[in-house]
């Protein structure tokens, strides 16, 4: 089994309560379709466990299949760190088949985020490191690859949660 | 996940053996020799098929991990029973960064060496060994076909050996 090697905390991205019982981790790459199929499903399962679920994401971007993954990665980053992560995360999975710098751009000005800025960033790869150390983190806690989640259902995945919580916490979470 | 070694139960070389020396096509027209990456820990990725879905994402995932195997200064090899003209179209349209070795003919002799052959489907099994620079086996690991196992296990390996 893979386990996560590298504890959650507040530099992380995450939605939900700090303090949730269940927190579920993505290492997602943007250009992934598995990845990008799988984001409402996440959404659904947020929905359904309400405050009992935190949500974090952290960066796996395949870069030599995915040319784009990391510039997207980085992009979602650059939002992050000015308190837009999760509605640039989002737009880019929505709009995974576009991927490159004008769709970034065009993403920036909607967030009322500065385009040069991001622009400059990007060239400057400001943003790679935490992008590495995500993936560096993903590699040690046995991340193999994206296919799985092509598999991730919702109707699945909620029930394994619910199990995992029961045999945890003794928790019965409604499934 | 590769805390858990099932070497012994498939029967794959086990850590502690010395790593058996052998000459494979890496290209059409070249061959590489275990031997020659003495003084380097090496990895040793049995893989079943070139294009197979498992196989190119564990090729795939490899390819992205290559820098932090670097860091140890480790070597990687995949290894399978395809051919070198094979392994080249593979290598080319994943745009792999690290060698391919052809245990092709006799076919799987290498595999069967080490203990990472599937008889009943002549392909080699999804393996791996982690050699020390003294060339001994430090860790191996044989994961079920259909298991891409990830980079962990090896890393974990190369950082004991490191150490």
């Amino acid at each position: 089994m893979s386990s996560l090697k590298v504890p959650v905390t507040s530099a992380d991205h995450s939605e939900g309560p700090e303090n949730a019982p269940l927190t579920l981790v993505e290492y997602g790459d943007y250009q992934c379709p598995g990845c990008g199929q799988a984001n409402p499903i996440v959404k659904q399962i947020q929905k359904h466990f309400g405050k009992r679920l935190r949500f974090v994401f952290r960066n796996f971007p395949l870069n030599e299949s995915h040319p784009e993954a990391e510039s997207a990665a980085e992009t979602a980053e650059f939002a992050g760190a000015r308190g837009k992560f999760w509605q640039m995360h989002d737009a880019l999975y929505e709009n995974q088949d576009r991927l490159g710098v004008e769709l970034y751009g065009t993403l920036a000005k909607k967030l009322g985020l500065s385009q040069p800025d991001l622009e400059a960033s990007l060239e400057a790869g400001t943003r790679s490191e935490r992008v590495r150390a995500d993936f560096s983190g993903g590699v040690r806690g046995g991340v193999n690859a994206h296919r799985r989640s092509t598999s991730m259902e919702y109707g699945m995945t909620r029930l394994s949660i619910s199990r995992r919580c029961r045999r945890r916490y003794n928790m019965p979470l409604k499934s | 996940m590769n805390t858990h070694d099932t070497s012994s139960i498939k029967g794959v070389l086990a850590a502690g053996t010395v790593a058996q020396d052998f000459t494979l096509h890496v290209t059409p027209d070249q061959t590489l020799s275990l031997g020659e990456l003495r003084g380097k820990p090496v990895i040793l990725a049995f893989f079943p098929a070139d294009w197979s879905p498992v196989c190119g994402d564990q090729m795939a995932l490899y390819n992205e991990v290559l820098p932090e195997f670097q860091k140890f200064g480790a070597v990687l090899l995949g290894i399978s029973v395809d051919g070198p003209w094979c392994h080249r179209a593979f290598t080319e349209a994943r745009h792999l960064h690290f060698p391919l070795l052809a245990d092709f003919e006799p076919k799987g002799s290498v595999s069967k060496q080490y203990g990472a052959y599937r008889d009943a489907d002549g392909t080699s099994e999804r393996a791996l060994f982690v050699i020390g620079a003294d060339g001994k086996i430090a860790w191996s690991y044989c994961s079920p076909v259909a298991v891409n196992p990830g980079a962990d296990g090896i890393l974990d390996a190369l950082e004991k050996l490191s150490k």
